[in-house]
């Protein structure tokens, strides 16, 4: 088998610019939802408490709320989970009563409508946990984008590290887009799966900009952009089989792994499917706007240090 | 060129052997099995303990099929829940006599089957999470500013007794948050006094300030001993808890540590959250103060008038009000035991306490002087304090003493708990609560499975039919690597979470990428005319370069997660950057001796099965040189 009969390089970085505009206007859209409708955070964040109740039979959602609303709770969220008969309950934090009561009494109103209803587990958060979540998730976000910078600017050059970091993070705020606006459920195994597509996504700017490199070394005589084309095209078949493996395995958890699983797959899903979007137009344009040239990369080579503006020397036309 | 010489072959089988032999106990699933502990801390779980249950199994006719001593906990297994159940009847008799004083804890419990052979290898499963399980999570919050506020006043306390003993006169002696203020008639007392805490109070620093006629002196607890003191104070709020839920008889129960101030207990099994929490919840400080007995006090007590100056209303159990003076003398560190029993001579219900040294000493000086006074042990949950009991003293006591009075035997034995494991250092609170029901857990357990199997074998059906030969060795390295995963998990004896075997199935993923790199490398230089040999070589030599910058920006992300991460996201970075190293192993070391074995002594190798190498009409390097 062979997917991937490419007689000619494919010129990617041609629609590079168009392909930026859009990427823009899907960030900013992203960032958009985010300031406006904000995330939908899992009660790990925000604290309160989170219930599950199995019922015998199909469950209606409609009369828990119902009874559990009668209880003087503003704001209760019910729904299905997992199957029909599971239903889970979120409560916000109450003053006066403790999760004990507050539990006890739930389940309490929910057995006079169906005594079938039996409690499946129940978890409950104080606020500050919550807090002290949110600014460890941002450190480790920082120190993530910090580190890779790093690993890359030395291993590369600063413009790669910029642009890869870039690139990620446009995939990060995008997925964080999509849990704003479709209001997923943001919990910590969500987060957890979006710093793993921090790192899974870089894996991809960098099979590309390795490439990018071993190019500058063996055609002498190529364009930077026509390098860049070659690089994406050389290595799109490792891009899509193995971005298309690891969707196998989400997709797989996304189907059997239940519910818990469910919004962790969903967010690695966008974060697979933007990853290869970026680290191709997103990551490449970014290194070659900011203008990646054969001496980058290539230290040693008796390259002209003077006059650096100046055109590579050995950057022909495109052959 | 392709040869591997025989010590790296060596490797790779020595590496299968131990990967095979640390992953084998995760797969035998778990027995029914009857734990023995200790639930004092005198008694002591050891060999001897062993003879006795093997000897009492021996005469009911039971024959564990394993038996094992471990950590200070002897467990049984057993073939059927049957004889488990027999076995704990039969060891909760031969050990526990008297059951209001059990010297041991026998409990049910679920240990691996896996053989005699493998527990011996210090081979064991994984431990699994409570997600997986079912059970009940808290997270507890220790109260340090409580704790050295405690430590202030005792401080102050205790610097009263010191300026009287040594005749320092006109001294005012107050606790100011966590300072405390003396205050002096001169200067000359103030000199005394600053030498005196020098020397003896070498947690302390002074300032001193003088305003008018007033000299004052302000004591601070040292940063250092401070931080002492948290310490301490933590350590022991985790043997309390100890105590507690060893009274719960939970097996593997979980006490941890986690960050500076909090406590992690996880009690596997146990679905009644009310219980574990009444038991845990008693976050209690005990204190001994004496009762109020001047005219004001009773007046406050008997009509409710005002509190005087320096006492405290508290309420007794019943409602009725005692005002007890603010003056702790002992608090619950010092008392080292406390039992229920009954008093000889008037039969009635006793609890009887032990002090240590320190305890003793004071106890003798209080009673003496406060002969047929009152004493007042005071419960305190939640910064809110309570009387549990306000006997008169009827005698000299010593660091061994006893409460009588009208209890019931059943409040005897829950005053004597109470007592006995009620000496937190600082008052703790529950911040966080988690319980999966078992069914729950057993329905996590089964989906997390699932998907890593199907994804597995997705993944393998594709690359086998995609890369033909080379992709069964991708297969066989992606095997390889999963088993070195738990291998390493179960060595590490780290906890699988859901979190967990989501990771794991995002290993399979991300693992696969660096066969893919390496049998397309090797497609393209096959591509652009390279011999089988030639391809081979070059294909892993160049793909190594790429896959070792992937994989150390994936596991900076990685390690990241594991530095901020707590709870489920620890669980998912723990298996993430094992998973990363080992595919790393698997991928390049592992995979290329498979195709060195393989293609390596094969002089004349025309063709390699990679799948189809397809190449472009025109000449071989089209794709490579663009148009």
């Amino acid at each position: 088998m062979e997917f991937f009969r490419i007689h000619k390089t494919i010129p990617f970085m041609r629609h590079a610019l168009v392909l930026n505009i859009i990427s823009f206007a899907t960030f900013a859209l992203a960032v958009f939802f985010l300031l406006h409708r904000g995330l939908h955070l899992s009660v790990e964040f925000t604290g309160g408490t989170v219930m599950e109740v199995a019922y015998q039979q199909s469950a209606d959602i409609g009369k828990v709320r119902e009874a559990v609303s009668k209880l003087g709770y503003p704001e209760v969220q019910v729904q299905s989970y997992g199957t029909s008969r599971d239903v889970q309950i979120r409560l916000p934090a109450q003053k006066g009563m403790n999760s004990d009561q507050q539990s006890a009494q739930v389940m309490q109103a929910l057995k006079t409508v169906d005594p079938s209803a039996t409690q499946r587990g129940i978890e409950v958060v104080g606020p500050q946990v919550g807090d002290e979540l949110t600014t460890n998730g941002l450190k480790a976000l920082g120190m993530v984008v910090v580190g890779i910078m790093i690993y890359l600017a030395v291993r590369f050059e600063w413009k790669f590290a910029v642009a890869t970091v870039l690139a990620n993070l446009h995939d990060v705020v995008i997925i964080l887009g999509f849990f704003a606006f479709f209001q997923w459920e943001f919990s910590l195994a969500v987060l957890a799966a979006v710093l793993a597509v921090l790192g899974y996504s870089v894996n991809e700017s960098v099979v590309i900009f390795d490439r990018v490199r071993e190019n500058f070394r063996r055609y002498r005589k190529m364009s930077t952009v026509g390098i860049i084309d070659n690089a994406i095209t050389s290595t799109i078949s490792r891009t899509i089989i193995t971005h298309g493996s690891t969707q196998l395995v989400v997709l797989s958890m996304f189907f059997f792994g239940g519910p818990t699983l469910h919004y962790f797959a969903l967010a690695l899903t966008i974060g697979i499917c933007f990853g290869i979007y970026s680290s191709c137009f997103v990551a490449a344009a970014i290194a070659m706007w900011l203008g990646i040239k054969r001496e980058d990369l290539i230290k040693g080579t008796p390259a002209k240090r003077d006059g650096d503006s100046e055109d590579d020397p050995n950057a022909g036309a495109v052959v | 060129m392709n040869r591997y010489p025989v010590w790296k072959y060596a490797i790779i089988v020595i590496v299968l052997l131990v990967g095979l032999i640390y992953s084998l106990p995760n797969f035998f699933g778990e027995a029914p099995a009857v734990q023995v502990s200790a639930a004092k801390s005198t008694v002591k779980v050891d060999s001897a303990t062993q003879g006795r249950v093997e000897e009492a199994l021996k005469t009911a006719g039971l024959t564990p099929d394993l038996l094992t001593l471990e950590g200070g906990s002897l467990r049984a297994r057993f073939a059927t829940p049957d004889e488990q159940l027999k076995a704990r009847d039969t060891l909760q008799r031969a050990l526990v006599p008297d059951p209001s004083d059990p010297p041991y804890v026998v409990a049910l419990n679920l240990v691996s089957r896996s053989p005699a052979w493998l527990t011996s290898l210090h081979a064991f499963p994984m431990y699994l999470g409570l997600d997986l399980r079912g059970g009940v999570d808290f997270l507890l919050q220790v109260d340090m500013k409580g704790a050295i506020d405690k430590k202030a006043e005792s401080f102050a306390s205790d610097l009263r007794t010191t300026f009287r003993d040594k005749g320092i006169r006109g001294t005012s002696v107050s606790r100011n948050g966590q300072t405390v203020e003396v205050s002096f008639r001169d200067a000359a007392a103030l000199q005394t006094a600053k030498q005196l805490i020098q020397d003896q109070f070498p947690d302390l620093t002074t300032t001193e300030t003088q305003d008018g006629s007033n000299w004052r002196l302000t004591a601070t607890i040292k940063p250092e001993a401070a931080r002492r003191l948290q310490d301490a104070a933590l350590k022991q709020n985790i043997t309390t808890l100890h105590n507690r839920i060893n009274e719960l008889g939970v097996a593997e129960p979980v006490i941890q540590q986690q960050g500076l101030d909090r406590i992690v207990v996880q009690l596997p099994g146990v679905q009644d959250t009310a219980k574990a929490k009444d038991i845990l919840g008693r976050t209690a400080t005990l204190e001994m103060r004496l009762v109020d007995e001047s005219a004001e006090g009773r007046a406050a007590e008997l009509s409710g008038g005002p509190v005087p100056f320096g006492s405290e209303k508290f309420l007794e159990r019943n409602g009725r009000p005692v005002i007890v003076k603010k003056q702790v003398l002992v608090t619950g560190e010092s008392l080292t035991d406390a039992q229920p029993g009954f008093d000889q001579q008037s039969n009635q219900p006793k609890v009887d306490l032990t002090m240590d040294a320190k305890g003793g000493r004071i106890m003798r000086d209080v009673s003496r002087e406060n002969y047929k006074k009152r004493m007042a042990m005071l419960i305190f949950e939640k910064g809110k304090g309570e009387v549990l009991t306000a006997p008169s003293i009827n005698g000299e006591l010593g660091n061994r003493f006893q409460i009588s009075g009208s209890m019931t035997v059943a409040e005897a034995a829950d005053l004597a708990l109470l007592l006995r494991a009620g000496s937190l250092a600082a008052p703790m609170e529950i911040i966080q609560e988690r319980t999966i029901g078992p069914t729950l857990g057993a329905d996590n357990i089964e989906k997390g499975f699932k998907s890593v199997m199907y994804g597995f074998l997705a993944i393998m059906v594709f690359m086998c039919a995609y890369y033909a030969l080379f992709g069964l060795f991708s297969s066989i390295a992606l095997a390889v690597n999963l088993m070195l995963l738990v291998a390493i998990l179960s060595m590490l004896q780290a906890t699988l979470t859901l979190p967990g075997i989501a990771a794991m199935a995002l290993a399979i993923g991300v693992a696969i990428d660096s066969n893919v790199l390496i049998n397309e490398r090797v497609r393209e230089e096959l591509r652009n005319g390279a011999s089988a040999q030639a391809a081979i070589h070059a294909g892993y030599d160049r793909a190594w370069g790429t896959i070792l910058d992937s994989n150390v920006t994936t596991l900076i992300a990685g390690i990241a997660l594991l530095a901020f991460g707590s709870g489920p996201v620890r669980g998912f970075a723990v298996v993430h950057c094992i998973g990363i190293v080992t595919s790393m192993f698997s991928a390049v070391f592992f995979s290329r001796g498979l195709v060195n074995f393989w293609y390596g002594n094969k002089k004349k190798l025309k063709s390699v099965s990679i799948g189809t190498v397809w190449r472009p009409k025109t000449d071989g390097t089209a794709v490579a040189e663009g148009k």
